[in-house]
């Protein structure tokens, strides 16, 4: 604090709050929706307090038993698929490049800066930009409404090897030098040693990718046909498809609140390492 | 750079690198190479003859009004996106940076919409703004303005806007702090006791200080417009009304996989990567040097 201004803390304090409860305002509001019965919802005005049909609605949303118009699959199943995916790209994405990492760092082989700007080029081109032709060799894989279709293609990018690389620069040769002499091979150095060196750096790219993964909608919207292998985020777009009258908003409100449950959980309770991964992954 | 230490194997590394040479060769540089190859080529309805046509699908792209609209449609509402984004989360970045007591939890407080999926945000904003049942566009009807952005375009973009802003607004926050709390509290102390008030040090020093800050998050938010809202567009919008809020991505999307037009689409992909590619360009040569004063 500079100097003292107590209209402008008070001024400062005011506008935060205003954000916060702008920002809120559409969850809030999606949050209320989801208590009441689907006619309530639908008046105009809708009701802006919290309604008695709160277990209800969540129950009848998490087992898909609803009569709207669109999809009416489980949303517990949805869920469940949504985790597996998150869960994997994640992991998946973390495996392959600390191992690719590595390989670039701690060894000298032919093509070695050929396969680093191969990596490299792959950062620039989100999926988003070459739908078509990826969904055609996911389809011809016969990977269509597959766990391995959902999360494979969206594994090859290369934002993740580049932090370790960056990381792994950082770590004093010393250390694998110390593991030289004391006879480890590679493959011992990197498993005591640098694996848990980089912990820090996992986490913050593990809440990331979860994110990254749990949100994912193009993708899964192409190659996702049957509805036991939808995302929870495609589950919502197919139950309002309908149009207005026949949504029942309350149930797809009450998804979407569930949808947002597991990644703002990670990010509020993961803070730190979110805060790390987001500034380390756009340096 | 490079380390000087190294370990030594004629097959360890090759094992090392193979699972990720294996998944981006396969589902990056084999599609991306496929569109490059249909982009040049064009096929009937019925997909049974394909013929190579040249740049001719660029060609029709370019003669294409509905495609033109769409690159404006794009360009405005990347603009904006990013200014009004950049401008709020200035704005509450500024004060949250002031406030000593209670940062912590007023950020906490801003920035989980990052985690909202853009699906998710483009179905609370429909539902917000929904001319039938929404409870806002029921308090603007009340205040005698007629909302209804299922018919007219301005409401429809608008719509998308404010839920592509909202979403943002947590990561340009986040951003705008870090930079304003790295700025040495020496500076602003040294203005103030040479009389500066707050209004004239925010727009001498911290703004100044903040411009590398600002204009890599210029770069982010208009990547950010072009790619990431693609859902947000299709579950508030679908485009709609008619094609008044199709950007590039949504446009590809429906060219390719509803119109099945795989060629246009494949050559519109291939415009898309080469804008990719080119504000990857921007982003490093420009952000690299710092844009300070």
């Amino acid at each position: 604090m500079v100097e003292r201004r107590p209209w402008l803390d008070a001024l400062s304090h005011l506008v935060l709050i205003l954000g916060v409860l702008v920002v809120a305002f559409p969850v809030y509001i999606a949050f209320v929706a989801s208590t009441h019965i689907a006619q309530e919802v639908v008046q105009v005005p809708m009701p802006l307090l919290p309604g008695a049909h709160l277990w209800d609605n969540y129950a009848m949303a998490w087992q898909g038993e609803r009569q709207g118009s669109g999809s009416h699959a489980s949303v517990g199943r949805m869920m469940v698929v949504s985790l597996v995916c998150a869960l994997s790209i994640a992991i998946g994405k973390i495996a392959i490049s600390v191992l690719s990492a590595f390989a670039i760092v701690y060894f000298r082989f032919p093509l070695r800066m050929a396969f680093f700007w191969a990596i490299f080029v792959t950062l620039m081109l989100p999926v988003e930009v070459r739908i078509g032709p990826t969904y055609q060799v996911v389809a011809d894989l016969g990977l269509l409404n597959s766990y391995a279709g959902l999360t494979i293609p969206l594994i090859a990018s290369a934002t993740a090897t580049f932090l370790f690389r960056q990381f792994f620069l950082s770590v004093p040769d010393e250390l694998a030098e110390a593991a030289r002499v004391d006879g480890a091979g590679a493959m011992r150095f990197f498993i005591d040693i640098l694996l848990p060196l980089s912990k820090t750096t996992m986490a913050a790219l593990f809440v990331i990718q979860f994110i990254y993964g749990w949100n994912q909608y193009l993708w899964p919207l192409l190659i996702t046909t049957k509805e036991n292998m939808y995302p929870v985020v495609i589950g919502i777009r197919q139950m309002i498809s309908g149009g207005d009258a026949q949504t029942e908003w309350n149930i797809v409100l009450a998804t979407a609140m569930l949808a947002m449950l597991p990644p703002a959980l990670v990010v509020m309770l993961m803070q730190k390492w979110f805060v790390k991964g987001l500034v380390d992954t756009e340096k | 750079m490079e380390k000087q230490v190294v370990f030594r194997s004629r097959w360890l590394p090759w094992a090392l690198i193979a699972p990720q040479l294996l998944v981006i060769s396969v589902f990056f540089f084999w599609p991306a190479a496929q569109a490059l190859l249909q982009s040049a080529q064009q096929s009937d309805a019925f997909g049974t003859s394909v013929q190579w046509v040249g740049l001719e699908n660029f060609h029709n792209l370019w003669n294409d009004a509905s495609y033109l609209a769409s690159f404006q449609t794009t360009a405005v509402f990347s603009l904006l996106v990013a200014g009004l984004g950049l401008g709020l989360s200035l704005l509450l970045a500024v004060f949250a940076d002031r406030v000593v007591r209670g940062s912590g939890l007023y950020r906490t407080l801003l920035i989980w919409p990052y985690a909202v999926a853009p699906a998710v945000a483009g179905v609370l904003w429909l539902f917000l703004f929904s001319p039938s049942i929404g409870i806002v566009s029921y308090l603007l009807r009340q205040n005698g303005f007629a909302w209804d952005s299922l018919l007219n375009s301005n409401h429809a973009m608008a719509l998308i806007v404010m839920a592509a802003v909202w979403k943002q607004i947590s990561y340009n926050f986040l951003f705008f702090l870090a930079g304003l709390q790295s700025i040495p509290k020496s500076l602003v102390e040294a203005a103030a006791m040479d009389g500066a008030r707050p209004w004239r040090r925010f727009w001498t020093i911290q703004f100044p200080l903040l411009s590398p800050t600002a204009f890599f998050l210029l770069v982010i938010n208009i990547v950010y417009a072009f790619f990431d809202t693609f859902a947000i567009v299709d579950a508030a919008t679908k485009g709609g009304p008619g094609k008044d809020t199709a950007i590039l991505v949504y446009k590809a999307y429906f060219d390719g996989f509803k119109a099945m037009d795989l060629g246009g689409s494949a050559a519109q992909s291939v415009v898309l990567m080469v804008v990719v590619v080119a504000l990857t360009v921007v982003q490093f040569r420009f952000v690299e040097k710092k844009v300070n004063y």
